[in-house]
């Protein structure tokens, strides 16, 4: 027997084990309908691999592990899978939650089973595997999955192992009838964790108030090869608490906020211990656990070998639960534990006890009355916090200071509220501040992720945004280039003197006819040069003169004869849009012209007949482009007319059309309440001739949407479209529904109610014949 | 005298000295932006859903640091509002019916068949929440909403619904103990008990 040290505080209630242990442990009967909830421990649920209807067996996996904190579920017993879904669960809130139904079929016949034969070896981590596929969770507490814990050894040193056997809370006896009768067990699974974790110190910590159990262990521990130390502590409430044993039997403080395998320790429970030495020496999963039934309000307070999944209801009848006296049910033990109210509720890996407790036994609490720091509840504290400077901080709600305070290393023992005179009920008050801080602070995680989230789009729509106008601006630079280019195409085509002709041997004439021109020129004044200097062979220059002059004159010919030929060609040659832009171009010049003289003839200029001929031929020359314009227009409309489809008609444009119409009518109307007088009536006709057009319009338009949907009707080819418009209307008609809900103004709720039986008409008018096309 | 003369150049010589090393310090350990609006926006509950009047949290921030009331957020509630006032050191104010009032968690749901795909709530969505391309079926990433419900309005179908965030046993809440009676009537105040009889 090594040295035990003491931990701050604990109390001693009345324990209440001794009803118990009366008689030995005996398997509960098997119940009709097993419920398995999925998550039975902190991180995530395990995931179903059977269906509703399934046969399964004992022991056969239901489902699996999800994630590294996840343990597996396997059937307690043999039957059908009966439904997947919402069940209450043994959870404070008294929710539902996912669980896996199984109707016994009363064989309990086990699927195949084999135990590692040898598991010294097998590799860790296959054995670590093996355990976890066996559905191990801490059977103590808060259902860790073990094989997590077992794990410890790869980045920790890990030198002591403690077994924890303390059972401190009052009433439940489970591990110590455990120990009594299955001492064995508990020594097999010692070794494969010992095997695992290669611990120098092995202790198994026991209160002083087992020593039935004590005797046990130490005779089958004898001779036993393995470091393994009893170390009895004394009886007070929580020495079972993890880190509370860890400080008794090591006199380490595991430092807040760190697990013990920080300090080298590693702790399991009694009967999780067992549990690994049944998975890994009979390949049997974790399906049923010693539950301790016990409460005055049962005949036979006793041990129960319960299957998981057997709603306490079950277990109560077994141990003979009287019906009239039961006053509250309570889950775990009485420090600990919290009341539930469904008796439907399964056995989890963690229960290790119900409480059938009278009213005599566990009364309502009193009422809370005025804290009177007394210290009493800080003298209990096993983790030395302040209680009541807590409760303070909860009750007022300064959360930031209650964690400051080091609210989350409070254990939730209870012993504080049990000593209070004041009956407060403290670790209400720290479960609630618990519980606002995590929601606070997993509200904060949420709002940083949408921020991140919020950002990295704003991001995005500025590149976009930036990405678009760099395109634009790289279209802007491209048309002007493109311009430009065109610009000096001009250029140079006036420069060969004529606007461009379709035919290209016309510009090859006109260049030469210019060039001849030039030679011309140039062959004169050379003459004309060699005349006033009475110099040189003038003869032979005339020649020269006369030659060029001839070839200019062929040349000149060549070009018109060329563009004459050309130009009807031209003119079939259905270029409307040249022809249209020549028209144009034509009457231009004429205005221009004829300007031009009226400011002669204003001026009483000289050259008025000349202009006036200019004007004249100008005409002439207008009217035969506009005529040659008109004329192509119109071969190219017949010969196009009948090529093209019966031309849809364009509702965009007329709706558009419609749309502006309205804009203008609006204008009009907001502008003629601003003219006065003789403006006013002009103003008025006009409005009355924009309305009218507006009507048109609008009519228009309605019988291009008619017909449209007709013949959409007709051919029923667009469903999709025609659903889609469908919804449109729908939504359409609720939205008007809830403005006009809204609204409360006579005149407007007339307009809107005009507008909605439009709307519903509408809506009703596509869906009656969407029903008539939508395949029967 | 020239001890008054020597003392005046000293401290003037001093204000020289020190005015330099202040003038040299503003520059060299310039603090860029405005850290407050960093600290209000950590506050503020990121919905980005406008109800302030800004354009998102951050302009809403940005408007508090420079004097805008705390009460304007329906999505963070009495508490952000009291986190507000805390930072900032000024009175806590109840929030401002005219922006909303606060409402119970949702998220964003959209009935799939009715869905036409026309991506209008996509680009409602200021936390791209909304999943689905031009003419498929959308739907909503339910982990990332925000319940900011600014997709509802766009959608052309009204096929988007709100739904309040259910309990479930992952984000149960303990509730608050219930309010202790207090057996001293002193504790209770001057008025209570008559406020009793009248009742």
């Amino acid at each position: 027997m090594g040295k035990v040290f003491a931990f701050h505080g604990g109390i001693h209630p009345p324990e209440n084990k001794k009803q118990s242990t009366r008689t030995p442990i005996r398997t509960a009967p098997l119940p009709k309908q097993l419920y398995l909830p999925l998550q039975q421990h902190i991180g995530m649920a395990a995931s179903p691999l059977v269906n509703v209807g399934d046969r399964v067996l004992k022991g056969q996996m239901i489902a699996e592990p999800v994630g590294r904190i996840s343990a597996a579920l396997h059937a307690p017993t043999s039957g059908t899978i009966r439904s997947i879904g919402p069940h209450p669960v043994p959870h404070a809130s008294g929710l539902e939650s996912d669980c896996i139904v199984i109707e016994s079929d009363g064989q309990d016949e086990w699927i195949e089973h084999p135990g590692l034969e040898d598991f010294t070896q097998l590799e860790p981590g296959a054995l670590i595997e093996h355990i976890r596929r066996c559905g191990i969770a801490g059977m103590g507490g808060a259902g860790f999955p073990t094989d997590v814990k077992l794990h410890l050894g790869d980045d920790h040193i890990v030198n002591t192992l403690i077994i924890n056997a303390a059972e401190c809370e009052p009433y439940i006896t489970a591990d110590d009838m455990l120990m009594r009768e299955r001492a064995h067990e508990i020594l097999g699974g010692i070794r494969i964790i010992s095997h695992l974790l290669k611990p120098s110190h092995i202790m198994i910590g026991i209160e002083d108030n087992k020593s039935h159990a004590i005797h046990t262990l130490e005779s089958v521990l004898k001779g036993c090869d393995l470091n393994i130390d009893i170390r009895v502590v004394p009886t007070k409430y929580p020495s079972g608490g993890e880190r509370q044993l860890i400080q008794l039997l090591t006199g380490l403080e595991v430092p807040s906020g760190r697990i013990p395998a920080d300090i080298g320790i590693v702790c399991q429970n009694v009967g999780t211990t067992a549990a690994i030495y049944r998975a890994v020496h009979f390949g049997e999963p974790l399906i049923s656990r010693i539950v301790t039934v016990t409460g005055d309000a049962v005949a036979q307070p006793q041990n129960l070998d319960a299957l998981i999944g057997t709603p306490f209801a079950d277990l109560l009848e077994a141990a003979h639960v009287y019906e009239n006296k039961l006053y509250r049910l309570v889950m775990g033990g009485p420090m600990m534990g919290v009341t539930v109210e469904h008796d439907q509720i399964p056995v989890i890996k963690t229960t290790n006890c119900i409480i059938a407790a009278t009213v005599d036994e566990m009364p309502p609490a009193p009422p809370e009355q005025p804290c009177i720091r007394c210290n009493m509840c800080e003298q209990v504290c096993p983790v030395t916090l302040l209680p009541q400077q807590l409760y303070w901080f909860a009750k007022g709600r300064e959360f930031d200071k209650a964690k400051h305070h080091n609210l989350f290393d409070c254990i939730e023992c209870g012993a504080c509220a049990y000593v209070c005179p004041s009956s407060i009920p403290l670790v209400q008050y720290y479960r609630f501040a618990k519980s606002e801080i995590r929601t606070e602070e997993a509200e904060q995680r949420k709002a940083d992720h949408a921020r991140e989230r919020f950002e990295a789009r704003q991001a995005r729509l500025e590149r976009e945004q930036e990405e678009k106008e760099a395109r634009r601006k790289a279209r802007a630079e491209e048309a002007a280039r493109a311009q430009q280019a065109r610009k000096n195409g001009e250029v140079v085509a006036t420069a060969t003197a004529a606007a461009a002709e379709p035919a290209a041997d016309i510009n090859a004439l006109k260049t030469a006819a210019a060039v001849a021109r030039t030679k011309l020129k140039k062959a004169q004044k050379a003459l004309e040069a060699a005349r006033n200097s009475g110099e040189g062979d003038l003869q032979a220059l005339e020649a020269a003169v006369q030659a060029t002059q001839a070839s200019s004159d062929q040349a000149q010919q060549a070009l018109e004869k060329a563009s004459t030929g050309s130009a009807p060609a031209t003119a079939t040659g259905a270029d409307v849009k040249q022809l249209k832009t020549a028209a144009a171009v034509a009457r231009t010049k004429l205005k221009k012209a004829r300007d031009a003289l009226k400011n002669a003839e204003d001026k009483g200029l000289e050259g008025l007949d000349k202009l006036r001929a200019t004007v004249t031929t100008l005409e002439q020359k207008a009217d035969e482009a506009d005529k040659a314009y008109k004329d192509a227009e119109a071969a190219a409309g017949s010969a196009e007319t009948p090529m093209s489809q019966p031309a849809p008609v364009d509702m965009k444009a007329l709706k558009q059309q419609v749309s502006i119409m309205r804009t203008k009518l609006k204008k009009a109307e907001a502008a003629l309440e601003e003219v006065e007088g003789d403006a006013r009536t002009q103003a008025e006709q006009a409005l009355e001739a924009l309305r009218q057009r507006h009507t048109e319009a609008d009519k228009a338009f309605k019988a291009a949407e008619q017909a449209q949907i007709a013949a959409a009707a007709a051919q029923g080819v667009d469903l999709k479209q025609l659903k889609i418009d469908a919804a449109l209307a729908r939504a359409a008609v609720t939205k008007l529904e809830r403005a006009l809900a809204k609204t409360e103004e006579a005149q407007e709720r007339t307009s809107l109610e005009a507008e909605l039986a439009t709307a519903r008409d509408k809506a009703e008018q596509l869906n009656q014949t969407l029903k008539q096309h939508e395949p029967a | 005298m020239t001890t008054v003369i020597t003392a005046i150049l000293i401290l003037f010589g001093l204000a020289v000295v020190f005015g330099i090393i202040l003038g040299y310090a503003s520059i060299r350990f310039r603090v860029e932006g405005n850290p407050i609006v960093d600290q209000i926006d950590a506050l503020l509950p990121q919905t980005q859903c406008g109800q302030c009047g800004y354009p998102g949290c951050r302009p809403y921030a940005e408007a508090i640091a420079n004097g805008d009331a705390i009460n304007k957020c329906p999505p963070g509630g009495q508490s952000t509002i009291e986190a507000l006032a805390d930072l900032l050191d000024v009175e806590a104010v109840p929030l401002d019916a005219e922006h909303g009032e606060e409402q119970a968690k949702t998220v964003a749901f959209i009935r799939e068949d009715e869905c036409i795909g026309c991506t209008k709530c996509i680009q409602a969505c200021p936390v791209d929440a909304i999943l689905g391309a031009a003419k498929q079926m959308h739907t909503v990433i339910s982990s990332e909403c925000t319940g900011c419900d600014l997709c509802v309005e766009p959608c052309p179908v009204d096929c988007i619904d709100m739904i309040p965030v259910e309990t479930t046993i992952a984000n149960w809440k303990w509730p608050a103990p219930a309010e202790s009676r207090n057996l001293i009537a002193t504790d209770r105040g001057r008025g209570a008990l008559q406020q009793q009889e009248a009742h």
